[in-house]
């Protein structure tokens, strides 16, 4: 029976080695491999996989093709839905998604169905792109605020229908935070991110790099003087949040962001770029997310002592399963239940500790997860020479204040319904700057569906 | 060059010279391999497509860019960036009732001078205090004598103009015509916008300083710009640069700006090597 072979593992770099080096930590499965996983697949009648899927690859399809040896097919099939497989195969939460409504993973493991779409868009990619059929130029021209996850989808999908779509990006490098977030070793950027990006560039799509919408064009001059009939903002949610606790301002003390986009973005670990990075001994990082986990990765191959602070237990640690299994292995050292309220400096306003409070789980709060209390009295100290506060991230206001009927809600994310239609007419939006801080392939899912939207809403307009 | 450390050079970059204001800064990278530096904007020409940038060189990133040669590129410029000057919102009537006064601390001279030209055009009266280490030190001379009402120098080795800092020359002038102007502009070094806020308060003059912090992004990412203005955490990238100087804790951010020395001074040294 198919269901007898146990989940083929696949191969990883040597913890102890790849704790050093920023070279991808997962090798992907080999032809062999991914044939023997592909094999394990029930193809139930009724997938829960694909339902579970927020762009519906059609998963039970690809792996069919998988188990035949014809990898190009199940590209094929793969692209129909997805843009970056890629990336998603690399990067997706699999296990509350796809893999966490497998069948087979009641009983024993899921069908690795990430690594799957990772072998079949790394195969792809070495042996000659898959085919896909573009519709004739139809003349309208439609803007895409932000080049992640979700401006990327709207805008491959919108070429591949026949419009001009140009995607306007304020750093200096396409990818959002597929460059400037997440790190090397698990989303390599020439090797994947860049590779993804010059497929959906080969499909038409132009991108401008160093152009703030808000700053140095508006969406108003985008529609009266650059003749764009529609915009898509895919901003994302760019701004670290902070605890407001004392000490925080103390040198040694980072956003998540401004360290990851140190090494991510400019390549501050790497000797020939210019961008410094603080290369700390003892590093606390605050946070239990993928970001968190990223963070406290990236400051150990640095060559920092490593502890991840969270406030909750492991339980409810929102960091995917394998990056959390992943930073243990290389040496990351996990204080749970443990919450910061101060931040101590030395004499020279340097980071030399961090003061932590013990915390107990209470009732659960409105997301379902128990909420942390503080323990009276239970203060103590952790020496440290850095901190970074992984918190989470909130959207941009820069386009929703320089923009005239587009409303945003309390926490500062855009308006938009489930098509990405928001308070201004011909303007959508998607991805964490609809939904705050939320994973890359929800990003893109948001994205075809605007995209989706903006088709009938430019047909509507004729 | 406007001085052997200090070069002016003008950028071709239409998109950015058509949004800019007075008060706002620009991003650049040099090359692939370069740091993403902010700059104050010197000068725009929304019809010539361009502006004008003017660095001092400090690290190994701004030496590059003084290297550039005329007609050579940047990798990426991005901009403008920041809030503009409060006083862009204010209409003529209420600039013409207003009496400026700059005070320009070496290379922060350069991003005074728009504003400077924005106000005059608008009908402010606007006299600017340029101070250097020395003569030679001093840039703008004449482009900001022909746009303000009186222009006055100050070097700390007295080889041009009043001999001392601008704090001193401040003070000398407030008190000889007598305490005229509603408002003062502070643009140069930390030191010289802490002490310059410290001689306004001094004088009853309210004061706004332009913070030039450490940024990666420049749009609100990274945080890496934070300052305490008035008890609360401000990012200079896209609530600034310009704060009221009575409300900034000036010792912390010049203790955050140093925060990459170590790493810089490493960096330059090993620009020499190569």
């Amino acid at each position: 029976m198919a269901n007898k072979i146990p989940r083929v593992p696949v191969r990883e770099q040597d913890p102890k080695v790849r704790a050093a080096n920023f070279e991808e930590v997962c090798y992907g499965y080999n032809e062999e491999e991914a044939v023997l996983e592909a094999s394990r697949c029930l193809h139930c009648k009724n997938p829960r996989c694909v339902a579970s899927c927020p762009v519906s690859v059609k998963i039970p399809e690809f792996i069919a093709a998988v188990a035949a040896g014809d990898f190009m097919a199940a590209a094929s099939v793969i692209a129909e839905d997805s843009s970056l497989p890629a990336v998603c195969g690399r990067v997706c939460p699999q296990e509350t998604q796809c893999e966490g409504s497998c069948i087979l993973g009641v009983k024993a493991e899921p069908v690795a169905i990430g690594k799957l779409e990772r072998f079949v868009a790394d195969w792809s990619r070495a042996h000659g792109t898959k085919k896909v059929e573009k519709a004739p130029a139809n003349g309208h021209k439609v803007a895409v605020v932000g080049s992640g996850p979700a401006g990327l989808a709207c805008a491959y999908d919108l070429a591949k229908w026949g419009y001009d779509v140009t995607v306007f990006e304020a750093l200096h490098k396409p990818g959002g935070v597929l460059e400037y977030g997440i790190p090397e070793f698990r989303l390599p950027k020439e090797r994947v991110v860049a590779a993804e990006i010059a497929d959906v560039k080969a499909m038409g799509v132009r991108i401008e790099t160093n152009v703030v919408v808000g700053r140095t064009v508006t969406i108003d001059s985008l529609f009266d003087k650059e003749g764009f009939s529609a915009v898509f903002i895919g901003s994302g949610a760019g701004l670290p949040r902070f605890m407001n606790i004392p000490g925080e301002n103390l040198n040694g003390v980072f956003s998540a962001n401004e360290f990851l986009t140190r090494n991510n973005l400019m390549d501050a670990y790497r000797d020939d770029y210019l961008t410094p990075v603080m290369h700390a001994k003892k590093v606390v990082v605050v946070g239990g997310g993928n970001v968190a986990m990223d963070a406290a990765r990236t400051a150990l191959r640095l060559g920092g002592d490593v502890t991840v602070v969270y406030r909750r237990t492991e339980v409810e640690l929102p960091a995917r399963r394998e990056e959390v299994h992943h930073a243990k292995e290389e040496g990351v050292k996990f204080m749970m239940l443990s919450n910061p309220v101060e931040i101590i400096g030395d004499e020279k306003g340097w980071v030399s500790g961090i003061r932590c409070i013990r915390m107990e789980l209470g009732e659960p709060d409105e997301s379902g997860r128990r909420s942390p209390v503080p323990v009276p009295g239970s203060e103590f100290g952790i020496e440290a020479d850095s901190v970074i506060m992984a918190l989470g991230t909130s959207p941009n206001p820069l386009i929703a204040r320089t923009t005239a009927g587009l409303e945003t809600n309390r926490r500062g994310c855009l308006v938009a319904d489930g098509d990405g239609v928001t308070t201004r007419p011909g303007v959508f939006a998607g991805g964490d700057a609809v939904t705050g801080a939320a994973t890359v392939i929800l990003a893109m899912g948001a994205g075809r569906k605007a995209a989706a939207a903006i088709d009938r809403y430019i047909k509507g307009l004729e | 060059m406007l001085s052997p450390a200090i070069c002016r050079m003008k950028v071709l970059a239409p998109r950015v010279a058509s949004s800019a204001r007075p008060g706002q800064f620009l991003i650049v990278r040099v090359n692939e391999r370069g740091e993403r530096i902010p700059l104050t904007i010197s000068d725009f020409d929304a019809e010539e497509g361009s502006v004008t940038i003017v660095t001092q060189k400090i690290g190994a990133s701004t030496k590059e860019i003084c290297a550039l040669e005329e007609g050579e590129g940047f990798e990426d410029v991005v901009g403008p960036l920041g809030l503009p000057s409060d006083f862009t919102e204010k209409s003529d009537e209420e600039l013409k009732e207003s009496r400026y006064i700059f005070i320009a601390g070496g290379v922060g001279t350069a991003p005074v001078y728009p504003q400077v030209k924005y106000l005059k055009a608008h009908g402010a009266y606007v006299d600017v205090i340029i101070g250097a280490k020395t003569s030679d030190l001093i840039i703008y001379r004449e482009e900001m004598s022909a746009v303000c009402d009186h222009l006055y120098i100050c070097t700390d080795d007295g080889s041009e103009g009043f001999k001392g800092m601008v704090t001193g020359l401040l003070e000398k002038v407030v008190a000889e015509d007598g305490n005229k102007y509603t408002q003062a502009v502070a643009i140069g070094p930390m030191i010289m916008m802490k002490f310059a806020t410290l001689s306004a308060k001094k004088l009853g003059l309210p004061i706004v300083v332009s913070l030039n912090t450490l940024m990666v992004d420049g749009t609100g990412m990274c945080g890496a710009c934070r300052v305490t203005v008035a008890g609360k955490t401000r990012f200079a990238c896209v609530e600034g640069p310009e704060f009221d100087g009575y409300d900034v804790d000036f010792d912390e951010a010049m203790r955050r700006q140093g925060m990459y020395r170590k790493e810089e001074i490493e960096e330059d040294h090993k620009c020499k090597i190569r």
